[in-house]
């Protein structure tokens, strides 16, 4: 694989760790199991750093052929426009087929994050709009990129998750999975969600990221961008459509972020991390979690698990 | 610690906790489950390992203060329970339900830790969690001792082939940090655990709610001179030395980008591969060598259990999904008959006779159970004579499949010696089964190769064969119906044969009764007998109930797709009450039969029959018309 990307690259390391191997392996296994029991899977490419691992990986599952699936990602509208960017640079770059889809019926609702509010957003430009995408080109089988760390209810999600028709993911009822004798079978309507990279952590991704030299949005880096604070958070303002309370004042302040989603609903952190290397020391510094910048996870108790009961990844 | 060494920190700048985190990538990582009953603190204690390692971060402590207050069952206190129990109704209930995977590290060692349920009903999630663990930590409440639960869980760590047991004696601060007590428990454990075989039990009293003996050494009991429980983990070999067991290659996708290449792809399952190697397919026999270890990065001078690898072979050798590669002089067995510990894991009973599928490695077959030998009391271990296994029942089973499957025992090697059971209606996964050993039954009856074949008998009888098969409510009408169509073929010339379910009642099957499974082993053996008839040439015509599309389908795949002709009787239940032709539902109603379909014994409609026949105003004739018509549009007869 050739790393000629424009935007962030780190050189290759030598070799990987013992445990960053078999995290490989084990998540290479699980990929290859998609590609020969389900008739049209579909990658989930959300651009963030997960994905790019994902995306690397199963380049090397089909080496020296090509995944034999395409990449989909479901846009918002709400992405910052370097991710944008990032996610055309990617596709060309590895010649994989990527599908865009956008909720046409949330669009000419007018549903944005700012004035619908981050539930019905998430419900409606990702969560619909995830469903409508799977519907639309009878996807049988969708890889995401969730680990089992990131949050309590991922925590209790099978590698192969089944879902009933319409999506619906029933965490009371899941499959038994165990060795890793994945039951692949379904019936017509119904869909499987898979995780490669379940066994994983954040950690783990960003040392494997460094190692394989995997490119990544500059987002994820330190640099001195334009944010306004708002309910103790950091928020970028990306474009115009965001507009500023009273008192809100734009300032240039040295951010990044640690997980990417929909700009007003991502929030950044202060760090002087340049390089991967330095997010990795950050982050063995650091005392808060992964997805404490999402602000969707807030919205009430439980808010993970009612969404991914609803469809969301 | 070699990633660090590459990091730009200053020297020094690492906290402790810190530098543990990011060590674990160079570390074997162990995984291990924690299985104790409901109020034995399980989530307490892995609670307090993420706590006291650290890895709780900031918003989620606060989040962990605010349910505290609100499902928390400590008072004042942080409930580190509420950290692990992820579900809503887990929170709610307080229990763990399903099995929940956490990470934490330590300077020395990754692990990956699966949470498990206590409760018998969840035994299943359990079995699940131990199924990729290589330890468990049993935790015993010190107030209560061994109890049949903790018996219960051991035998299961111990089937699933775990051989390191941790005995957790935990909430000893409520039995006074009391040593007597302790040594009590221990040794009423290991007097236990002598039959199940673990290599190694370590027992240590702890209190996870306090952290004593968790990561941090107790100063409250100084008689006790083992290890904590973090050091116990960090320290322990569980060496399972897949690198020296032989070489197990099961095929999982065959790479073939161009004409120029052909890989077989797949995660070695055990051993070591090297190029140059001979190979064989284990169930076909064919040999060839390897040529190249293909990866993205570059090819490899050898690969060992765990590596997901892409092989070249010298020969063009037929090789598909499914395959096992092995050393032509360390052969997994190829047998179509074995038996096995089988966990049952759905509320529909196991039945002795029905088709599943069965996974093994990357293999789906169709396989029956064919004797279930007894079923264990997972609390006393004991032997019991059963019919049928339910929910979270373990039975020792004799299994057919229907092609030779390479395997090996599950004590030799968990990946070729595992399998799982998937209904193949819902494709929900019911069972899951450890190899005991191959039959080897199997492998010494081979068939006997016959001059005269179907074919021969086709060109002679001037039609082809088929089985009728009606199925429908007692009183729609089946036997009838068969009976005038069979009239019709007779004076057609064809050779027919009449199977009906009241006469083989009379004489094959007097011994069987109206259970589920006696009903399954009904069909299972009028399939066999209509197989020989089919072969012998003749149309057959089977009116049966069958009211179990399993067994349905399980005779339509004994003979070729074209010769199963599934006439289904579509008889209203009213309708068949009201004719009631033998009182039969009357007698039922009245609760003097049992297990009578349409009563209290389900009856499922066929998804896909060849033929559906509701009454005619004109009678069973019009019907048997039907079916007539319906015979020479499919071109049995002319």
């Amino acid at each position: 694989m050739d790393d000629t990307t424009a935007s962030a690259r780190v050189p290759r390391r030598a070799s990987l760790s013992p445990h960053l191997r078999r995290l490989e392996s084990e998540s290479i296994g699980i990929i290859r199991e998609v590609a020969a029991e389900f008739r049209n899977p579909v990658m989930l490419y959300s651009i963030g750093k997960d994905s790019g691992v994902m995306l690397h990986l199963a380049l090397k599952a089909f080496y020296p052929g090509k995944p034999p699936f395409q990449l989909l990602h479901v846009d918002t509208t709400w992405k910052f426009r370097e991710m944008i960017r990032f996610r055309d640079q990617i596709a060309a770059r590895h010649g994989v087929k990527l599908l865009v889809h956008t909720n046409p019926e949330g669009l000419a609702r007018g549903i944005n994050p700012i004035s619908s509010g981050s539930k019905l957003h998430t419900q409606v430009m990702k969560t619909e709009a995830l469903k409508q995408a799977l519907d639309k080109w009878q996807f049988d089988a969708a890889f995401g990129g969730a680990r089992r760390d990131e949050e309590q209810s991922r925590a209790k999600e099978r590698v192969f998750s089944f879902r009933s028709p319409g999506h619906v993911w029933d965490p009371r009822n899941q499959r038994p999975e165990l060795w890793n004798l994945y039951n692949t079978r379904i019936n017509a309507g119904e869909t499987i969600r898979v995780f490669p990279l379940s066994n994983w952590t954040e950690l783990d991704v960003w040392q494997y990221t460094r190692a394989e030299g995997i490119p990544v949005v500059p987002l994820y880096f330190a640099a001195p961008r334009p944010v306004i604070e708002r309910d103790g958070q950091l928020i970028m303002r990306d474009d115009e459509r965001m507009p500023l309370k009273p008192g809100e004042r734009e300032q240039v302040r040295m951010v990044r972020f640690r997980s990417l989603g929909c700009y007003p609903l991502t929030a950044a952190i202060e760090s002087r991390a340049t390089t991967i290397d330095e997010i990795i020391e950050e982050m063995l510094l650091t005392r808060t979690s992964e997805r404490s910048g999402r602000l969707i996870d807030a919205d009430e108790a439980a808010s993970m698990e009612k969404k991914k009961r609803d469809g969301y990844f | 610690m070699t990633d660090t060494s590459e990091t730009h920190a200053p020297e020094g700048a690492k906290p402790a906790a810190a530098a543990g985190r990011e060590s674990a990538s160079g570390k074997a990582l162990l995984r291990f489950l924690t299985c104790g009953s409901v109020d034995d603190g399980k989530s307490t204690l892995i609670g307090r390992l993420l706590y006291d390692t650290q890895l709780i971060h900031e918003d989620q402590l606060s989040a962990l203060e605010r349910d505290s207050r609100r499902h928390g069952t400590t008072g004042e206190e942080l409930d580190l329970a509420l950290l692990v129990d992820g579900l809503q109704a887990e929170r709610e209930q307080g229990i763990t339900i399903d099995v929940a995977y956490r990470f934490f590290a330590t300077p020395r060692r990754a692990f990956i830790v699966a949470d498990t349920p206590g409760h018998e009903q969840y035994t299943r999630n359990m079995a699940t969690g131990a199924s990729n663990c290589q330890a468990a930590v049993i935790l015993i409440d010190a107030r209560k001792g061994v109890l049949t639960q903790t018996r219960r869980h051991s035998y299961i760590c111990a089937l699933l082939g775990i051989k390191h047991v941790v005995l957790a004696v935990n909430k000893i601060d409520l039995a006074e940090f009391s040593g007597e007590r302790f040594h009590h428990i221990v040794a009423d454990y290991l007097g236990f655990a002598e039959a199940l075989k673990f290599t190694s039990i370590t027992s240590i009293a702890l209190s996870a709610r306090y952290g004593d003996n968790v990561v941090h050494r107790s100063e409250r009991m100084g008689w006790y001179e083992g290890p904590t429980l973090i050091e116990q983990l960090e320290t322990l070999d569980v060496g399972e030395g897949l690198d020296a067991k032989p070489l197990r290659f099961p095929v999982q996708w065959v790479n073939r980008p161009n004409a120029d290449f052909r890989g077989f792809s797949g995660t070695v399952a055990s051993g070591v591969v090297q190029p140059g190697d001979r190979l064989v397919v284990a169930v076909s026999g064919r040999e060839s060598k390897v040529e190249r270890i293909v990866t993205a990065d570059g090819d490899l001078p050898e690969a060992r259990a765990g590596d997901a690898v892409t092989l070249t072979l010298a020969d063009e050798v037929d090789i598909a999904r499914g395959d096992v590669l092995a050393h032509a002089q360390a052969r997994p067995e190829v047998v179509d008959q074995f038996a096995a510990q089988v966990l049952w894991m759905v509320e529909e009973p196991m039945l002795p006779g029905r088709s599943y599928l069965l996974r093994i490695g990357t293999r789906y077959v169709p396989a029956r159970v064919t004797s279930l030998k007894h079923k264990v009391d997972v609390n006393t271990l004991e032997h019991i004579a059963a019919k049928t296994l339910g929910l979270n029942e373990i039975g020792f089973c004799n299994l057919s499949t229907a092609s030779p499957v390479a395997l090996d025992a599950y004590e030799d090697n968990r990946a070729t010696g595992a399998f799982v059971l998937i209904d193949r209606f819902t494709h929900a996964t019911v069972g899951a089964g450890m190899i005991s050993f191959g039959l080897r039954r199997a492998t010494n009856i081979h068939r006997q190769a016959l001059l005269i074949d179907k074919s021969a008998r086709v060109r002679l009888n001037g039609h082809r064969p088929a089985v009728l098969w009606f199925t429908g409510l007692s009183g729609s009408g089946k036997s009838t119906i068969a009976n005038i169509v069979e009239r019709e073929l007779h004076a057609h010339g064809a050779h027919t044969y009449m199977l009906d379910g009241d006469n083989v009642r009379h004489g094959l099957n007097r011994d069987l009764g109206f259970t589920d499974a006696d009903r399954v082993e009904n069909i299972r053996r009028v399939g066999e007998v209509a197989k020989l008839f089919v072969d012998a040439g003749a149309i057959v015509l089977c009116s049966f109930i069958s009211p179990f599309r399993a067994e349905r389908n399980m005779v339509r795949e004994l003979v070729d797709a074209s010769e199963f002709i599934e006439i289904f009787v579509d008889t209203p239940l009213e309708e068949c009450r009201r004719r009631d032709p033998k009182g039969l539902y009357a007698r039922a109603l009245e609760g003097k039969i049992r297990n009578f379909t349409g009563i209290d014994s389900p009856y499922e409609p066929p998804e896909n029959p060849e033929l559906v026949l509701v009454p005619s105003p004109l009678g069973a004739d019009e019907e048997a018309r039907r079916v007539i018509a319906e015979l020479k549009a499919r071109h049995i007869i002319v």
